[in-house]
């Protein structure tokens, strides 16, 4: 990305809970239109750093500005301008897709046409249907088009893929693009380097709390290798995912 | 579905025109009501969709109405008034009051019993006094038409005293007569117990699930990722809950009245008062349902701790017995259960023909169960 203006700035975050700390004197940028991945293994502080962006949890100190707002004092501001995915978040019992897309649209105060949005998505066929009812890939599809109701500027989505078959996996890909693509800057938390690599502008590792690297995929991958790293295994023009969607095709199984 | 995905490609170029006119219309202001009756009318739409919202609000207090609309009344007691200025040592008095199913009301002015005798609260009315210048009784009784099965017992049980042979001296006559009044039918009892039993459970049990479901899919995590208040949650339910109870209460109050003869004495300004209290009831016992949402680790642990609520109030709050029926120990505490003051207020209202004001201090009473009960739902509701 071009454009360097920070949409999201982070400065010293932490967070205690009692004796532990999720998360230690955190900084980083997030970019204006850009996809932003956070890594890092399980229990690193991920979803805890999102969740007080999205400002859903307090802080114990630090400083975030989310678009010219802060999270201390104009999360109501801020509410109005992301889109939240949340791991494994349901939505309201007994309700089907498009009457979902209408609570959601009341709660953010916008004026949409709940088909259109599922349409963004792929679900119109599923419009009747309950979320319940949906398959993996049309949940997390499901929860991004709730995230898209209020025009955010930024969306956060933690974990959108996991659980995914290869195809669902590489279609919520194209999604998240097209989702940039429309001028919409994009956070994600991803277990999958593949994902992290194909997808994101720039990834920040998480460990224990920590920043411990931030570039551009390809620059991390080229300091790893001009460091004298190799892999054991001489690297094939082809994987076995590859292999997968050669086989089973591209087109969804939903 | 195949299609869709492989036809993905052109629909980009929409999504982009598409998404750029809508940036332009983003609106500014964010409106609370909006988004509190976006909730209302979903949960409206998920309560009238969950099976059990309609088993406990409708079918139970439907069937018990059936069962007990055809069962009638059981253990009779007769209660007769005795005329102020009776003489209460004559032998007829004493003999009655020995009879077990007769209990007799003193102390009450005639106009009282005047009343209470058009309501069918007392079955009959009596009056002894000495014959002039005899060592004869003569007895007068006012039987009332709101009471008739019982007074028809009353008269065999007088018929026998007055041919028994030791009470056949002292008396000379017996003088009877019928006032009319409005018949008091089991339905009339039933009716209000269970109405108030249904606004008890629908308020209870579904707040409890609601909002433990609803914090533990992390749905009402999701909510507050957007601009929606608290308040707007909560108050968006509470529409929602009461106007599924109004419905229901509607619905049984219309049902016995067409199909069962419940007494409805002003008509329809006697069901928008009834619906007013249901109003007050479901608000109170929504209180219980947000302690027990708080309180509750997982949804198992709702309907036991539910039921440490319900139940006690099923039972003692005169929703099948009048109150009066319990042992004299027991009555205290059925006076300390809301659902009593529910129960007593609406039989008040339909059969009595009270007006809400009438009936001002049991309003007054689950007010005071309202306040207490949010004062401690606040304290234990939990959010996440």
């Amino acid at each position: 990305m071009e454009t360097k203006k920070a949409i999201i700035s982070v400065k010293n975050l932490v967070k205690k809970y009692d004796d532990f700390v999720a998360v230690q004197d955190l900084s980083f940028d997030v970019y204006e239109n850009e996809i932003f991945g956070l890594l890092g293994p399980n229990g690193a502080g991920k979803t805890t750093t999102l969740e007080i962006i999205e400002t859903l949890r307090a802080k114990t100190s630090g400083e975030i500005i989310v678009d010219g707002f802060s999270v201390d004092k104009q999360a109501h501001e801020i509410k109005q301008i992301i889109g939240v995915q949340l791991q494994a978040a349901g939505y309201y019992p007994n309700l089907n897709l498009i009457e979902l897309i209408e609570l959601f649209a009341g709660l953010y105060g916008a004026n949409i046409k709940p088909m259109e949005m599922l349409e963004k998505v792929n679900l119109q066929d599923k419009a009747k249907a309950k979320y319940k009812a949906l398959s993996g890939g049309q949940k997390q599809r499901f929860s991004i088009a709730t995230t898209l109701i209020n025009q955010p500027k930024i969306i956060f989505l933690d974990e959108p893929t996991t659980g995914l078959d290869p195809q669902a996996r590489r279609n919520l890909w194209d999604l998240i693009t097209e989702i940039r693509s429309n001028g919409t800057t994009v956070v994600i938390t991803t277990h999958y380097m593949d994902e992290a690599e194909q997808l994101c502008d720039r990834v920040a590792f998480v460990e224990r709390g920590q920043i411990i690297a931030l570039d551009t995929p390809d620059n991390l991958i080229d300091k790893l290798v001009s460091s004298g790293f190799e892999r054991k295994k001489e690297v094939k023009k082809a994987n076995l995912e590859d292999v997968f969607i050669n086989l089973t095709g591209k087109e969804w199984r939903e | 579905m195949n299609d869709n995905n492989i036809n993905a490609q052109p629909d980009r170029e929409e999504l982009n025109s598409g998404m750029k006119k809508e940036n332009i219309n983003r609106i500014s202001g964010y409106s609370n009501t909006k988004a509190t009756l976006a909730l209302a009318k979903a949960s409206f739409r998920s309560i009238i969709r969950s099976p059990s919202a309609v088993v406990f609000t409708l079918a139970f207090p439907l069937i018990f109405i059936l069962v007990f609309g055809f069962l009638g009344g059981g253990g009779t007691h007769i209660d007769i008034g005795i005329s102020p200025g009776s003489d209460l040592k004559n032998p007829v008095i004493v003999m009655l009051e020995k009879t077990g199913m007769i209990r007799l009301v003193k102390d009450k002015s005639k106009k009282d019993f005047a009343k209470l005798l058009e309501k069918g609260n007392v079955d009959a009315m009596i009056d002894v006094h000495r014959k002039v210048n005899s060592v004869a009784y003569s007895v007068n009784v006012v039987y009332t038409s709101a009471s008739m099965d019982k007074g028809n017992i009353l008269k065999s049980v007088l018929n026998n005293l007055f041919y028994d042979k030791n009470l056949k001296p002292s008396i000379a006559e017996i003088k009877e007569s019928t006032i009319h009044g409005r018949e008091y039918k089991t339905i009339d009892f039933i009716l209000p117990g269970q109405l108030g039993f249904s606004l008890l459970s629908t308020g209870v049990f579904g707040t409890a699930f609601v909002f433990l479901s609803l914090r533990q899919t992390l749905v009402i995590k999701r909510f507050f990722a957007t601009p929606v208040k608290r308040s707007s949650i909560v108050i968006g339910e509470g529409i929602a809950r009461i106007g599924f109870a109004l419905i229901g209460a509607l619905f049984i109050i219309v049902l016995g009245n067409l199909f069962f003869g419940f007494t409805l004495v002003h008509g329809a300004i006697t069901v928008v008062n009834m619906l007013v209290l249901a109003t007050l009831g479901v608000i109170v016992f929504m209180g219980f349902g947000f302690i027990i949402s708080g309180i509750a680790k997982n949804e198992s642990m709702v309907p036991p701790i539910s039921n440490i609520v319900t139940l006690p109030q099923f039972l003692l709050s005169g929703t099948f017995f009048s109150i009066e029926a319990f042992p004299k120990w027991l009555q205290p505490i059925s006076r300390a259960l809301p659902l009593t003051y529910l129960n007593d207020a609406m039989r008040k209202v339909a059969f009595e023909g009270l007006n809400l004001w009438d009936v001002k201090f049991q309003i007054m009473i689950l007010v005071i169960w309202g306040i207490g009960i949010y004062a401690v739902a606040v304290k234990v509701f939990k959010w996440e």
